[in-house]
């Protein structure tokens, strides 16, 4: 590759706000690979659609780590120069598309996460987040109306339908830790005001979840254990793939604009 | 892989408070809570909308093109129904 990586000084500030932008970005990319390629075109609608509110969420949040960061770094910066191990993105979120209803699973559990998440958000002391959360709660409402009536639909359909979409819950289950997870780093910004502490928000997204699922004649698996990684940098082998194809203009052509 | 019938619905967005549901097109949904969905995703992507009704297309009842002499034709002649004999006022709007 002709350009190097960018460096990043990870205040606890920048660090919160670009593990919330990778996660934008990173999901954004997975559902624009599907665009061209729905089951129907209403739906590849519906999931570009998907793509581009959380597309917009990762340049806002973007925009927003490089001021606070202060320094010579930007949002396409962020986006295109950082290497896998850069990435402060959930793993859940690199995971491969997979059938449809791996695709809405992933969104699914991410969204039922999200929609709390900004909910809470929107009282953060730091104002832009706020800002941010205000917009975006309302765009992660509907990402979970709309998975949430896939799920239904897909665990209460077909033979195999449900059985798709039990085998994507069973794999994916074990990336849901992730978003519950507070770090030192975090931890201080939650003292503060400017952060919320998911983890008190675990109980009410498995209360979201359980409902849904239970609605879809599904079950969600009993296994504990949870993958973590992500939000330092220690990513599956799938991100690697992802930035390759998402970077690959700017990282031949540098600085090309349309 | 046999692409599986899935119903037809027409689609009405209400763009304004105080206009009418106008008709924008049709889409393909199993169902009416997708339908909706689907309606909000395809058309209403550019700020068009306030409200979206969906009507499944097999419940409307279209008049036939073939009669469209004896529908339509005898009303062409009664230039008196036209409003044109009086000015509306600008203030009014829509009316």
């Amino acid at each position: 590759m002709a350009v190097s990586n960018i460096q990043v000084s990870e205040t606890p500030l920048v660090l919160y706000t670009l593990r919330r932008a990778d996660d934008a970005l990173v999901l954004g990319h997975r559902l624009s690979e599907w665009c061209g390629h729905g089951p129907m075109l209403e739906e590849d609608m519906a999931l570009a659609n998907m793509g581009l509110d959380l597309l917009g969420q990762a340049r806002e949040l973007y925009s927003y780590a490089a001021k606070a960061e202060g320094g010579d770094n930007n949002e396409d910066g962020f986006a295109y120069l950082r290497d896998v191990r850069q990435y402060r993105n959930l793993l859940l979120l690199e995971q491969p598309n997979g059938d449809f209803a791996g695709t809405m699973v992933r969104q699914f559990f991410y969204s039922a996460f999200a929609d709390l998440y900004w909910r809470a958000m929107i009282k953060s002391r730091d104002e832009t987040l706020a800002a941010i959360a205000a917009k975006s709660e309302k765009e992660s409402a509907y990402h979970l109306r709309h998975s949430s009536e896939w799920i239904i639909r897909l665990g209460d359909g077909t033979e195999e339908s449900h059985a798709r979409t039990q085998a994507a819950i069973d794999h994916l289950w074990a990336f849901t830790g992730e978003m519950f997870a507070v770090d030192e780093a975090e931890r201080g910004l939650i003292d503060k005001g400017i952060a919320i502490d998911t983890v008190a928000l675990r109980p009410l997204w498995l209360k979201t979840v359980s409902g849904v699922v239970a609605e879809a004649t599904l079950a969600l698996p009993t296994n504990e254990w949870m993958q973590q990684g992500g939000r330092s940098g220690r990513h599956s082998e799938h991100l690697g793939h992802l930035l390759s194809e998402l970077q690959y203009m700017q990282r031949t052509f540098p600085g090309l604009t349309w | 892989m046999v692409t599986p019938n899935t119903q037809l619905w027409e689609v009405f967005i209400r763009s304004r408070n105080g206009l009418a549901h106008k008709h924008v097109g049709s889409l393909h949904a199993s169902d009416a809570t997708l339908a909706l969905q689907a309606a909000r995703d395809i058309y209403t992507r550019r700020g068009e909308g306030l409200s979206i009704w969906v009507v499944p297309s097999n419940a409307i009842t279209a008049s036939d093109p073939a009669e469209k002499g004896m529908m339509f034709e005898p009303a062409e002649s009664k230039i008196y129904r036209h409003p044109t004999f009086y000015e509306v006022p600008e203030e009014v709007g829509h009316m």
